[in-house]
């Protein structure tokens, strides 16, 4: 993780930008001054923030900053699949696209349910990311579904969340004493919700297309079963409980509806499922095959309302690295996952420019939203913040191209889509780690 | 050109006509068959109308070389086709393996499902593997669909899908359809029954694309659990009882249901599928009385279908099998013979 005490001498002022802040209800011209890797002060309106003699200018006119983005959401290869993505590697992709701190899934091999593998990720990423890594735990042993991890010690490591990845647990009573048990400790318990019957061995959303694909179909019900249960047992239990990728307009009902009645639940959405439809798997295009899948065009502006809302608390990029050995593959047989690190933050502007959303909301649940729901620094750029941010033009236009992947893995669903609006440079704790 | 697509937009009036061969034209070499200018045949759904009606007319062609005491029709000295089976299937490969040979072409039998997938190798890299040996046909059959597609894009030649999980497996719908043709003329305003386990067939998904696309009225008749989700949409009337599916129907396509299907809950059992959905001379007559009775075989008797019927005076399914090599000698000459794709030739 970078050091916060580096570049601590010479204050640094980004001036003439338009600053999009919502946790301090920020949306306009602002200067910002940052001394030992924090926000110093911020003036709005853009008048002089006092340089001092030694001061380095940021001139960010027609451009804006937002609090550095926070992926809740990441998969990374290390350990056990470094030819996928390293967490250096994948902190690179971070810093290509704005974000500053992402949470990395316990998914690895071996799978990290143990302080001492805890700690080993932490040191990984404090000598080799350039953003912060925040690990994450499983919540049983080796998912399991049976034993208990150790989850206040693993708190105590450094563990923000517990999680099973990509696994449903399927004993009710374990998930129970899990969320009983993880509240002392004040750890969130975030889950993807499927029915590993109902969704048997489904690959995509069923439906019309799969049947014509010839593909067996996931009904929508193998994520809203799971989850209705595990919203009763979050009320039952008074657990903070995330719905890490929800992608039917039924779990965001059934999570608002939990959420009037007082439990303490949340919920996340991947920029795929705001972004995609199942259509643009078209003839078994593999980096389409998602987890969960991809739906139907109705389902997506169900998932952007619930986000527009206030339902959907986050956007994750559910970053996943797969390689030509788990891709290349007939579709059926083919890995789920897309990367989304360097394009969460171009992706979710479509939703801007198309007016579907507005610019301080994308940026709440790309920002402030996330380290709340987590208990992360960052999120913000209040006084006395570490100076984690991003600086944007919102209107450049790009196109993807595999050879500018940052990501070791190229299995993007974006390949050769047109953006509106790039992240031109990203910032750790007051230094520049990604400059285009 | 046309495509049958999901809801395929087709006008099988005006088809005939223009696809009529010029009289005294009507031999392998015409220029007809500079119409197909396709490199692979991977599902009905790239197929226009139009093709359809070709390969359709060159199969009824080569039937007559099966019959005749010299059963060589020899325009593909040279050529080397190699059928690679993912997933074993005696009828299919001996058929493609016996169209292949009577066109003179040297034919090999992989059964990978035995060999190097086992070690590891994937379905690119045996596909790359055969593709240096420089043949110039596959033939591909597959468990998973979308396969044979995908390997298709990496190899330089032309590739035959045989069968792709429960995506397509387009001859077999070509030899149903010149079967029907054979005795009913025209496919345009016949009512054609697909009975028993939609949910996962290639063979229904082909069939309900070509008949559709030639103007057939398709029915499908099966158990809920045993049909695919939206399987209205692919323009076919849905029935859950045979009395009702195969009243006044032309023809009867049986499908096999594989005994598995039981473990996964779909039907209770052999006996009760049988009464409900098997075809037996009582429910054959809910049909017309000339209708014809098919199945893409290996039939399981007694489960689908009863010997009765199975052997009766109605049954096609010997002839289907003949006609399967016709389709197939004819489908390899479309794609690799003189007047194949030009990268081919």
């Amino acid at each position: 993780m970078p050091d916060l005490r580096q570049n601590g001498d010479c204050p640094i002022i980004i001036r003439g930008g338009h600053v999009v802040d919502p946790s301090q209800g920020l949306d306009g011209p602002a200067s910002i001054r940052i001394e030992n890797g924090m926000i110093a002060s911020i003036h709005r309106g853009g008048g002089d923030p006092g340089a001092p003699d030694a001061a380095e200018f940021i001139e960010a006119a027609g451009k804006h900053i937002f609090p550095g983005f926070i992926d809740a959401r990441v998969y990374v290869g290390e350990p056990g699949a470094e030819h996928r993505e390293t967490i250096a590697s994948a902190s690179r992709a971070a810093a290509a696209g704005g974000v500053t701190g992402f949470v990395m899934m316990p998914e690895t091999d071996p799978i990290i349910d143990d302080v001492a593998l805890v700690d080993y990720v932490r040191r990984l990423a404090r000598d080799n990311a350039v953003v912060h890594v925040y690990p994450s735990t499983a919540i049983t042993k080796g998912f399991g579904g049976e034993t208990l991890t150790e989850l206040g010690l693993l708190r105590e490591a450094g563990a923000v969340m517990a999680t099973e990845g990509s696994h449903s647990l399927r004993n009710s009573l374990t998930l129970r004493r899990a969320m009983t048990y993880a509240k002392d400790f004040g750890l969130v318990i975030a889950k993807e919700t499927t029915d590993p019957d109902l969704s048997s061995n489904g690959v995509m959303n069923e439906g019309l297309i799969a049947t014509h694909l010839g593909l067996p179909g996931i009904p929508r019900e193998a994520e809203t079963i799971p989850l209705e249960r595990d919203l009763s047992l979050a009320a039952l239990t008074g657990a903070s409980y995330h719905a890490a990728k929800i992608s039917t307009s039924a779990s965001a009902q059934e999570i608002a509806r939990y959420r009037g009645d007082g439990a303490s639940v949340t919920a996340g959405i991947s920029i795929n499922h705001l972004s995609l439809n199942e259509n643009d798997i078209g003839r078994y295009r593999t980096f389409f095959r998602l987890s969960p899948p991809l739906r139907s065009e109705e389902d997506r502006l169900a998932m952007i309302e619930a986000l527009a809302n206030g339902v959907i608390d986050i956007i994750v990029s559910s970053h996943d690295p797969q390689d030509v050995d788990t891709k290349r593959l007939p579709f059926a047989e083919a890995a789920a996952g897309a990367i989304g690190l360097e394009t969460l933050f171009a992706a979710a502007l479509r939703l801007h420019h198309s007016g579907e959303i507005t610019l301080t909301r994308l940026a709440e649940c790309l920002s402030a939203n996330p380290a709340r729901i987590f208990g992360l620094p960052g999120g913000t750029l209040a006084r006395g913040a570490p100076a984690d941010l991003a600086i944007a033009d919102l209107d450049l236009p790009w196109v993807l191209r595999e050879e500018d992947i940052v990501s070791r893995s190229k299995n993007t669903p974006f390949e050769g889509a047109r953006f509106t609006g790039k992240v031109l440079q990203t910032m750790v704790a007051g230094r520049i780690v990604f400059n285009s | 050109m046309k495509k049958v697509g999901v809801n395929p937009n087709h006008s099988p009036t005006g088809l005939a006509s223009a696809t009529k061969p010029p009289i005294g034209s009507a031999l392998m070499t015409d220029p007809l068959s500079d119409r197909f200018r396709h490199r692979h045949l991977l599902a009905i759904s790239d197929l226009s109308a139009d093709d359809i009606e070709f390969l359709l007319e060159k199969s009824a062609e080569a039937v007559s070389v099966s019959r005749q005491l010299n059963k060589k029709k020899p325009v593909l000295q040279g050529r080397t086709q190699i059928n690679l089976f993912f997933e074993s299937s005696t009828r299919t490969q001996s058929s493609f393996e016996l169209a292949g040979k009577r066109l003179g072409a040297d034919v090999m039998n992989m059964s990978v499902g035995s060999s190097s997938v086992k070690k590891g190798e994937t379905l690119i890299d045996t596909a790359m593997t055969l593709n240096a040996m420089q043949p110039d046909l596959l033939i591909v059959r597959h468990q998973s669909a979308g396969a044979v597609e995908l390997l298709a894009q990496k190899v330089g030649c032309s590739v035959i899908n045989a069968g792709d999980g429960a995506h397509e497996h387009p001859t077999q719908a070509l030899l149903d359809a010149l079967t029907i043709r054979r005795h009913k003329g025209a496919i345009a305003g016949l009512t054609i029954a697909i009975c028993g386990d939609i949910l996962h067939s290639r063979v229904a998904r082909s069939n309900i694309l070509l008949l559709n696309a030639l103007g057939a009225r398709v029915r499908v008749v099966s158990p809920s659990t045993l049909l695919p989700a939206g399987i209205e949409q692919l323009g076919v009337e849905v029935f859950r009882n045979m009395a009702d599916g195969l009243k006044d129907a032309d023809v009867v396509m049986m499908l096999r249901l594989q005994r598995e299907r039981m473990a996964g809950a779909l039907i209770p059992s052999v006996r009760e599928y049988f009464r409900f959905f098997g075809l037996d001379a009582e429910k054959l007559r809910y049909a017309k009385p000339d209708a014809l009775v098919m199945h893409p075989g290996p039939m399981n008797r007694g489960v689908e279908i009863a010997s009765e019927v199975a052997d009766g005076p109605q049954s096609v399914i010997e002839e289907q099998v003949e006609m399967g090599v016709a389709v197939r000698m004819a489908c390899i000459e479309a794609l690799v013979g003189e007047k194949g794709y030009p990268a081919n030739a």
